[in-house]
């Protein structure tokens, strides 16, 4: 019973990905690019920056950066608290 | 870690300071070139890394605080935050500098940017304190783990 239950979800399961592997679009398209075309076509007036990866990583998406900083300073924290007891 | 041959240290003599002016480089002109705060960093630290091997860690505590590195890392991250928490009168992460005519306020060209980096707003100040934040991180950790490294070997030899 059990095996005809995991055998009909497996099924289930995998024609779900069949089907989205048909309608799958064709390899390299973006699915939406209306937010490409805002950043390439405002993003040098509104930041002042001609860099566009660097006002996007710093500007619109600073939030995201702020916990990658955070991330890094975690593990200095946790380096430090494991070699914590060498003597210099 | 005992320090390289009479080689190593030379050659380490000549590069290291070019490495770090071109960490530095990368990390000042983040809005304007490829790069920014975190891979300037990171090859500021591949210098610091440099120096620890050719120099070994004992000779190599003269010139590397720990404390100091410490010190920066601190500094940056807090710097960080608090630039993102001054755009807070409009949202959080605001860039309020930009095309404001004061610091870092000028109005970018379109296209080719002829040299002129006084543009950007917040983006250059937050460039410079994530590079700081990073380049102090990568010499704390390589620091720690060299000092902790002398450390075992000493306690295996006893």
């Amino acid at each position: 019973m059990k095996k005809i239950i995991f055998g009909i979800a497996f099924i289930i399961f995998f024609s779900f990905l069949i089907v989205s592997a048909i309608n799958m679009r064709t390899f390299g398209e973006p699915t939406f690019s209306e937010m490409d075309d805002y950043f390439i076509e405002n993003a040098q007036s509104e930041t002042g920056a001609n860099n566009v990866v660097t006002s996007i990583v710093f500007d619109y998406r600073g939030f995201d950066t702020l916990g990658e900083a955070t991330v890094l300073f975690t593990a200095v924290v946790g380096v430090v608290a494991l070699f914590r007891g060498v003597k210099k | 870690m005992k320090e390289m041959s009479r080689i190593v240290r030379t050659v380490t003599n000549f590069v290291y300071g070019f490495i770090i002016i071109f960490g530095f480089y990368i990390i000042v002109h983040g809005h304007l070139t490829p790069g920014g705060g975190f891979q300037g960093g990171a090859v500021v630290g591949s210098a610091f890394a440099l120096l620890l091997v050719s120099y070994g860690s004992l000779n190599s505590k003269k010139f590397l605080k720990k404390d100091i590195f410490s010190l920066f890392e601190n500094f940056g991250l807090i710097l960080f935050i608090v630039l993102g928490f001054s755009g807070l009168g409009i949202t959080f992460f605001y860039n309020f500098l930009a095309n404001s005519g004061g610091w870092f306020g000028n109005t970018a060209v379109i296209g080719v940017n002829p040299g002129n980096m006084n543009t950007g707003g917040v983006i250059p100040l937050m460039n410079i304190a994530v590079g700081l934040e990073v380049l102090s991180a990568f010499g704390v950790i390589v620091l720690t783990m060299a000092s902790a490294a002398e450390f075992t070997k000493k306690k295996e030899n006893s």
